[in-house]
C-alpha cells in the first residue's frame, strides 16, 4: 500500500471515528439504572474493607447522581432569596454530606439483588424506572423506582429513589425543613447540621 | 350523650375536622403533601418520640435482635399467624369501604389459613393462588370516607400515628370492631384470655422491629433530624396505604420536581 493510500485510509477512519465520539448517544434510563445497579453491586460483593467499598461507591455516586438537582429539591421553598454565594456554600456543603450518607446507607448492603423491570417516561425531563430488590430468607421483596433526570438524554441521572412508595429525597426534603424551620428560617442552622454531620 | 360530646371535642382539638364529603379521593387524599400534616403537638411528640427511643434501646430493640436468633421457619411461622390475626380487621374495614369483593376473598383467606394452614401457621391460600393480603384498618377507612388526617401524634410505646388513625384504632377496636380483641378482652370466653390479646399485639410490634432491624439503624445514623425523618417516613407509607397503591407516578406530586427548574 502506497504511504498515499495510507494516509488517505488513515484520516478516512479518523474522520468516522470523531464524527462517532462526537456524537451524543441517549441512553435508555432503564438499562442506565440497570448499568449503577450492577456497579453498585459488583462493589458490593467484593472483599473490600467497608471504607474502601464507601469511596468506590462515592466516586458512583459522584457520576450518576444529580447531586445538585437534589441539594436545591430538598431546601424547598427555602431555597428562595439566597444569595448565590450562599447557595455555593450550601452546595459544597451539601454534596460532602449527600456522599457520606448515601454511601454509608448503601455500605450496609451485602449482596443486593436487583431486578430493573420496566420504565415509563413522566415528561422530557424525568423518566420514572421501576425494579425490585429481590426476597432473601430474611426480608421480603421491595419495590423500588426510580427517578431519573432526561434532560440530557446522553447522560442521564438519578434524582430519588422511592422505597415502596417512599420517596428517600422528599423524606430529605422535609427533615431539611424541619431544621430550618426550628431555627426561624434560619438556612446557617442547616448548613451547620450538615457540618456536624460530615465530621462525626 | 357524653360520648358524643367528648368525640366532637377530640375531633376539633385534634384538627380532624375537615372532612371532604362529596370531593373526590384525588382532592383528599393523594394531593396532600405529607409536609403539610399539622405537627401540632410537636414539643410534645418530640417527648414522646424521645421516650419511646430510649424504651426502644432497653426493651424493643434487645428483643427484636433476640426474636432474630429463633430459625427462620418459626420466625415465619410467627409472622403468618399474626398477618392471619390481623385479616379479622381488614374484613370488617374492607366491607365499610366498599370493597366487597375483597371481603370475600380475605374471608376465604382467612378460612384457608386458620384451618389447612393449622391457626395461620402456614399460609397455604398464597400457595393456592390468592392475592397478596392487603391490610386495612379504621383509619384508612375513615380516610377513604374523605375524614382529614389531622395533627401528626406520637403516642407512647405505640409511636407515630395522626389524630385520624388512632381514633379509628381506639375507636375500632373498643367499639367492637375488631374481632380479636372481642373475644379475647372484651367479652369472657373460656377459650381466650386479655394476655392472648396483648400477647399478640406485643408480638406484632417485635415481628415488625425485627424485620428492620437494620434499616432503623441505618435511618437514625444518617439522618441530622431523626424525629422529621420518621415523621415522613411514616405519613409517605401512610398515604401509599390508603391509596392501596406503590404507584410512585400517580402519586407524586410532579409539581415539587419541576421547581428546581427555576434556579
Amino acid at each position: 500500500m502506497s504511504l498515499k493510500k495510507f494516509l488517505l485510509k488513515f484520516s478516512l477512519i479518523l474522520i468516522v471515528f470523531s464524527a462517532f465520539t462526537g456524537k451524543s448517544f441517549s441512553l435508555e434510563p432503564k438499562d442506565f439504572v440497570q448499568s449503577v445497579v450492577d456497579q453498585a453491586s459488583s462493589i458490593l460483593t467484593t472483599n473490600s474493607t467497608k471504607e474502601q467499598k464507601i469511596e468506590k461507591l462515592k466516586s458512583i455516586a459522584n457520576e450518576t447522581v444529580d447531586i445538585r438537582g437534589i441539594g436545591f429539591y430538598s431546601l424547598g421553598s427555602h431555597r428562595k432569596g439566597l444569595s448565590d454565594d450562599k447557595k455555593k456554600e450550601y452546595l459544597d456543603i451539601f454534596k460532602k454530606y449527600f456522599l457520606k450518607s448515601f454511601s454509608s446507607r448503601l455500605a450496609e448492603y451485602t449482596d443486593p439483588k436487583i431486578r430493573v423491570d420496566s420504565q415509563k417516561k413522566i415528561n422530557e425531563k424525568y423518566t420514572m424506572v421501576s425494579s425490585v430488590l429481590l426476597e432473601t430468607k430474611d426480608k421480603p421483596e421491595v419495590k423500588i423506582d426510580w427517578r431519573i433526570v432526561t434532560k440530557d438524554p446522553s447522560k442521564p441521572l438519578i434524582i430519588d429513589v422511592v422505597i415502596e412508595g417512599v420517596s428517600l429525597a422528599k423524606v430529605q426534603k422535609e427533615e431539611f425543613n424541619s431544621i430550618i424551620q426550628s431555627n426561624d428560617g434560619d438556612i446557617n442552622a442547616l448548613i451547620a447540621s450538615l457540618k456536624e454531620f460530615i465530621n462525626k | 350523650m357524653k360520648k358524643i360530646l367528648i368525640i366532637t371535642v377530640t375531633i376539633i382539638l385534634l384538627g380532624i375536622g375537615n372532612v371532604s364529603a362529596g370531593t373526590d379521593e384525588e382532592n383528599s387524599i393523594s394531593k396532600k403533601n405529607p409536609g403539610q400534616t399539622k405537627d401540632c403537638f410537636e414539643k410534645v411528640n418530640r417527648g414522646v418520640f424521645a421516650f419511646n427511643q430510649a424504651l426502644d434501646g432497653v426493651v424493643f430493640e434487645p428483643l427484636a435482635k433476640g426474636y432474630r436468633k429463633i430459625p427462620v421457619p418459626i420466625r415465619r411461622g410467627t409472622g403468618n399467624v399474626l398477618d392471619n390475626l390481623s385479616t379479622l380487621i381488614t374484613v370488617p374495614n374492607n366491607i365499610l369501604q366498599g370493597e366487597f369483593k375483597k371481603a370475600g376473598e380475605n374471608t376465604l383467606r382467612f378460612a384457608v389459613n386458620t384451618t389447612l394452614g393449622i391457626l395461620g401457621i402456614f399460609d397455604p391460600a398464597s400457595g393456592l393462588g390468592f392475592a397478596n393480603l392487603e391490610k386495612e384498618d379504621y383509619g384508612q377507612t375513615l380516610a377513604k370516607w374523605g375524614v382529614g388526617e389531622g395533627c401528626y401524634l406520637v403516642l407512647p410505646v405505640l409511636g407515630p400515628t395522626t389524630a385520624r388513625d388512632a381514633i379509628g384504632m381506639f375507636s375500632g377496636t373498643m367499639g367492637g370492631g375488631d374481632p380479636w380483641y372481642n373475644i379475647t378482652v372484651k367479652n369472657e370466653t373460656q377459650y381466650f384470655t386479655d394476655f392472648d390479646y396483648y400477647s399478640s399485639r406485643a408480638a406484632t410490634g417485635i415481628d415488625f422491629r425485627a424485620k428492620n432491624i437494620e434499616s432503623f439503624e441505618n435511618v437514625e445514623q444518617n439522618s441530622i433530624d431523626f424525629y422529621a425523618s420518621v415523621k415522613s417516613l411514616y405519613l409517605q407509607d401512610r398515604k401509599q396505604k390508603i391509596l392501596n397503591s406503590k404507584k410512585v407516578i400517580d402519586t407524586m406530586d410532579d409539581g415539587d420536581w419541576e421547581e428546581i427548574e427555576n434556579n
